[in-house]
């Protein structure tokens, strides 16, 4: 109790999901409880169908939770609608998929500057930060190309940097290297691990690569919908 | 947020240049097609009906046989006597012209066709409201000598003449040559077939001079214009009971002529022109409908990838109003290009068809506005629908959507 307790971003209990309703009803996650405090780099982990992407879904209010709480920085998430959350992904959360989700046909730097074009941004200071993380993703090369002109490994790095062009407090991460080989992997990683330690972004990474998450300080493993276990390391 | 929406609609749009272009191509067909079809319809209706008031508004037709049609064989033609007679006795005839036409081959220099002959007397120019050109009318005196002379219509002039002054020119008409001495101004064409394909010759000149000795001196026509005022179908009943007497009709034959009267006329060739119009208007709107359902196909076959979109748009933060706007701005922009490229198609269309098929053009604002309103209402609809189903959903669902 003598040092000070860090300050919890991330705080849920009870939380649980369930898909459709009646007999077909499936529960996806079973009675959650979890806090992530700022600064972390947590790796979820657990076998396929153990609820870690639906957690993380719900963590990252692209999802909403059937019942318990969730605070995001002392903000009562589950009370939000639909605006609300979108307005608190837009200022503080940002995202990065398996499947790279970026716009079809449109450059790299157009779709950096999405999130800023919703934040209202003028367009030179749109290009300037968009170009800022483009190079610290290191693709200062690659601002016209688009999606299909692009690898696994670049695309997901143009994803990154559309993710942190925001300056997003938490970073999700959904199998961001399933996509990718194991050399770009480990480049992506890298990359997360820096964004963590340089900038102090909260990273949440779900995998079942045991090499991604020995990347993350913190490893909680969900097993059929309940915390199987939650380690730190030193 | 609205100009925003502009900036990211107008990007978007840039971007799926295939997709833009086959949702503006079915509103722009849609859109010319209907105006095409309604504005030359209408354009004809216009041109039958300048052409009735052109015959005159009480103008009373006699022929031989029943109905429209050319008299069958076996049915008498009428005598110069029956015009006179008819003109004496009925109460309510101004003037009465008796008309024998025939088909003719007509010569000038080395250019022959064959044009319709029409011989009468002088009253008959102004009961059909004919004008000059140039020149002037034959007159009663032509009529009493068979002087060789011949007015032309518009139609003769171009073929023959190829625009020269045809005044005092000589032209081969049948078996005799006449003088060119009036030129009548054009009254169009369309419904009733061309009136200025003829030649109108004094009656004697057709009998004596044009037709041979062997034919027939018989009138196929006559042409009465009624006093102002007339009653129509009395005047009708009138001749009719006079003509059965001088032909010895019983009272259970059916009557050999008739008579038509310029409303029986107008009223024939305005259901006619009516039935065109509603039957245009049908294509049309089958064609509209076409294009609709090219918008909608092509609206559809993208949700997958536009619901992907959506749940990309959702996911860094996009509002849900922000994603419609977007949505509505794109359908908004794409349906009102491919309606004004439309209209200006159709006006293009219609100016050249109307020359082409000669009626007049006449632009009406009220079928534009309709086509454009209708094909923008379906491409804004199958544009936005969509969008506004995906955009209610949870970001995952959207992203995850098959």
């Amino acid at each position: 109790m003598s040092a000070p307790a860090p300050t919890a971003l991330i705080e849920v209990r009870g939380l649980t999901k369930t898909y459709g309703a009646g007999g077909a009803a499936f529960q996806a996650l079973k009675g959650i409880d979890l806090t992530i405090n700022r600064g972390e780099f947590v790796a979820i982990i657990g076998p396929s169908g153990s609820g870690k992407s639906t957690l993380m879904n719900v963590l990252g209010c692209l999802d909403v939770p059937t019942t318990g709480t969730y605070h995001y920085q002392g903000i009562a998430v589950e009370a939000l609608n639909n605006d609300e959350r979108s307005l608190l992904r837009r200022y503080a959360l940002g995202f990065i998929f398996q499947g790279f989700n970026l716009l079809a046909r449109t450059s790299a730097l157009d779709n950096v500057e999405l999130p800023l074009l919703y934040r209202g941004l003028p367009r030179r200071e749109r290009r300037a930060k968009a170009l800022a993380a483009l190079t610290s993703v290191g693709l200062p090369t690659k601002l016209r190309s688009t999606p299909g002109e692009l690898s696994g490994g670049q695309q997901q790095r143009v994803a990154i940097a559309r993710a942190i062009v925001t300056e997003p407090s938490t970073l999700f991460a959904d199998e961001p290297t399933g996509n990718l080989d194991s050399v770009t992997t480990r480049e992506v990683m890298a990359l997360l691990t820096r964004l963590n330690l340089d900038r102090g972004i909260t990273v949440l990474v779900v995998t079942h690569n045991d090499e991604v998450a020995a990347c993350a300080r913190r490893t909680v493993l969900i097993k059929d919908g309940l915390i199987g276990s939650d380690v730190r390391r030193a | 947020m609205i100009w925003n929406a502009f900036a990211i609609a107008l990007r978007e749009i840039a971007r799926n240049l295939t997709r833009a272009f086959l949702t503006v191509l079915g509103i722009f067909i849609g859109v010319a097609a209907i105006i095409t079809m309604v504005t030359l319809g209408q354009g004809a209706t216009i041109a039958v009906k300048a052409q009735i008031s052109n015959l005159g508004s009480n103008l009373i037709l006699l022929r031989p046989g029943v109905g429209f049609r050319s008299a069958s064989a076996g049915v008498p033609d009428f005598s110069e006597q029956d015009a006179e007679i008819i003109g004496e006795q009925i109460a309510g005839v101004a003037a009465i012209a008796p008309v024998r036409s025939a088909s003719m081959s007509t010569i000038y220099l080395h250019t022959a066709r064959t044009t319709p002959v029409i011989g009468t007397t002088p009253v008959y120019f102004d009961i059909n409201r004919w004008v000059l050109a140039a020149g002037r009318f034959f007159t009663p005196a032509d009529l009493r000598s068979g002087g060789a002379v011949c007015v032309i219509g518009e139609t003769v002039h171009r073929e023959l003449f190829e625009g020269a002054n045809p005044i005092g020119a000589k032209i081969r008409i049948g078996k005799a040559t006449c003088e060119v001495i009036g030129l009548l101004k054009g009254k169009g064409q369309a419904g009733m077939g061309d009136q200025d394909d003829a030649i109108i010759v004094p009656l004697s000149t057709l009998q004596r001079r044009l037709a041979g000795k062997a034919s027939s001196h018989d009138i196929t026509q006559i042409v009465i214009s009624g006093k102002d005022g007339m009653d129509g179908d009395a005047v009708i009943a009138d001749i009719t009971l006079l003509m059965r007497q001088r032909r010895n009709l019983q009272g259970n034959e059916d009557s050999n002529f008739s008579l038509f009267d310029t409303r029986q006329i107008a009223d024939a060739l305005g259901s006619t022109t009516q039935l065109m119009t509603t039957l245009l208007a049908a294509v049309a709107g089958v064609s509209l409908l076409v294009g609709g359902i090219g918008i909608m196909n092509i609206m559809l076959v993208s949700v997958t990838e536009r619901t992907r979109e959506i749940g990309i748009r959702l996911a860094i933060g996009a509002l849900g109003g922000e994603v419609l706007l977007q949505f509505l701005v794109e359908a908004v922009t794409l349906s009102c290009i491919g309606g004004l490229l439309g209209i200006l198609l159709a006006l293009g269309l219609c100016a050249g068809l109307a020359r082409l098929i000669h009626v007049p053009f006449n632009f009406n604002p009220q079928i534009n506005v309709i086509a454009f309103l209708f094909s923008a209402a379906v491409g804004i609809v199958f544009g936005y629908a969509p969008a506004r189903r995906a955009a209610r959903l949870n970001p995952i669902d959207a992203l995850r959507h098959e």
